[in-house]
């Protein structure tokens, strides 16, 4: 799944995604990241099993970051 | 002809064949259509363009399609009106309002950008069409689709107001609509695009289908005697009609077909909604996502994917955002009807509610031209403003119970 994380200032400084490899049976690979002090942007694929990916995501969100797919929004006027 | 080039990374500019792709594979960027202007030559003039049919085809060249539209060939070429009244309760010198709440056939812009997708689908040899919407774009695709003989599936929230379920699911199309929160319609809509060989037309033919909103500034330029106008201000749901405005006029110019006026492109968002005018406002260039709360649905994109690029323009046109809360876009439709008698939905009065309040900062000068965009009919957004219009006075019908109203109203000066 290729995904966008946005942190906000109070997990930007956590390393989040260090502690999702190691929860989770997922490969990270990150290609795109924005990272300032009070939020960063990072374009991440994550592959797995569906569940666990699904289950990485579900972990990810309960962490206060935000998880949409690369589309971004898809819902239009 | 075709001078369309390629697609290319707006982040890294990795450049693609023509296919239905839309992200990078690099570092997802978003794909973009390049044209090799060089190629169009001497012949691509004002002359030429003024004799073809009035409608947005005129400019085919510089939209990404190969030979004649196949869908939506009589879209566009909606009026830009020099708008008088308005003229004088703003307090400035030229305004215009570029009017697509009449665009055809579904009476917003959106029947620009689906035409391009569409023909763009029809050429990649897709049968099936596919949006994720908040209405106009649901209406406009399943329109376009069955004129075309596509099949179309239309994604929409569940809570969507009346007109714009039944001004989709009155065409012949396979409506759903989702239930949840607008992340997870997003996240399932996006999973849907990725599972089924459609032509889903906000994400795999998105680089195409942005381009057709050029066609708007186009005709803004040559209706206003092929010249730039200084001011655009513009609404923003994903910011791409933004972009693509400020596109449209480096195009002519680079063109030689209008004077670079050194326009400044300001876009319009709901308080409600507000990601992008606050990225400018506080001087930021990430786009912190919201939950969107506002009337204007058809604005109510809480990640907008150009808002970063959206941004940018504003800042190197030398433009402005601002937003306006929820009463202030009612009054705004108010004052567009009242004034100029044009009808426009939810986010028309965004755009006028935030024209009015940068003028009255002085970001917009009083003296100079400025175009106001008009992209929705306000016949689909009746629930904004249903409470609020003159009172309806319901009398007998004989002249004798009329004649006392009559007098009354006169009596009042109205
Ligand atoms: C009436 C209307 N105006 C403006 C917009 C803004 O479009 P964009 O996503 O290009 O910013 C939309 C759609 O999203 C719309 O429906
Ligand atoms: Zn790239």
């Amino acid at each position: 799944m290729r995904l966008y994380l946005t942190f906000n200032h109070k997990n930007v400084r956590e390393p989040l995604i260090w502690k999702l490899a190691q929860e989770f049976a997922v490969v990270t690979n990150i290609r795109t990241a924005e990272v300032k002090e009070d939020m960063g942007l990072v374009g991440i694929e994550l592959k797995g099993k569906t569940d666990v990916v699904e289950a990485a995501v579900a972990w990810l969100e309960q962490h206060g970051v935000h998880v949409e797919p690369i589309e971004q929004s898809v819902l239009e006027g | 002809m075709s001078i369309v080039r390629a697609l290319k990374c707006r982040e890294c500019g990795s450049e693609y064949e023509i296919a239905p792709v839309h992200v990078c594979e690099f570092c997802f960027g978003p794909l973009e259509v390049v044209y090799d202007y060089d190629a169009l030559g001497e012949g691509f003039t004002r002359e030429l363009i003024e004799s073809r049919p009035q409608n947005m085809w005129r400019y085919k060249e510089l939209l990404p399609i190969e030979g004649e539209p196949t869908v939506g060939a009589e879209v566009g070429f909606t009026p830009l009106v020099r708008a008088k009244n308005l003229e004088k309760v703003l307090g400035v010198k030229e305004l215009y309002i570029k009017n697509d709440a009449v665009c055809y056939p579904t009476l917003s812009f959106k029947d620009r950008v689906v035409s391009v997708a569409l023909s763009k689908a029809v050429e990649f040899g897709f049968t099936t069409v596919a949006c994720a919407s908040t209405g106009n774009l649901a209406g406009s695709v399943a329109a376009n689709a069955t004129a075309a003989g596509l099949k179309s599936y239309v994604f929409i929230p569940h809570d969507l107001e009346v007109g714009k379920v039944v001004g989709a699911g009155v065409y012949d199309t396979s409506i759903v609509a989702i239930e949840g929160q607008y992340d997870d319609v997003n996240r399932l809509c996006s999973e849907i695009a990725g599972k089924y060989p459609w032509a889903f037309v906000n994400v795999n033919v998105r680089p195409f289908y942005a381009e057709g909103s050029k066609s708007y500034a186009y005709e803004i330029m040559e209706q206003l005697g092929w010249k730039a106008p200084k001011h655009v201000v513009v609404p923003m749901a994903s910011g791409s009609l933004c972009t693509k405005v400020d596109k449209a006029i480096k195009e002519f110019v680079k063109l030689g077909l209008v004077e670079d006026a050194g326009t400044a492109i300001y876009g319009a968002q709901a308080t409600g909604c507000s990601p992008i005018a606050r990225s400018v406002k506080e001087g930021t260039d990430l786009i912190h996502p919201v939950k969107a709360d506002t009337i204007a649905k058809s604005l109510a994109i809480g990640n907008p994917a150009d808002g970063y690029y959206a941004n940018r323009v504003m800042k190197e046109s030398g433009g402005w955002s601002e937003d306006v809360s929820d009463q202030e876009i009612v009054d705004a439709i108010k004052l567009l009807a009242q004034t100029e008698g044009i009808f426009a939905e939810t986010a028309g009065g965004v755009t006028l509610g935030v024209a009015k309040k940068l003028i009255e900062q002085g970001r917009i000068p009083r003296d100079e031209s400025i175009v106001i965009c008009v992209t929705g009919n306000g016949l689909k957004t009746l629930e904004a403003v249903q409470d609020q219009i003159n009172p309806v006075r319901t009398i007998k019908p004989s002249l004798k119970a009329f004649d006392p109203l009559a007098e009354a109203d006169l009596a009042a000066n109205k």
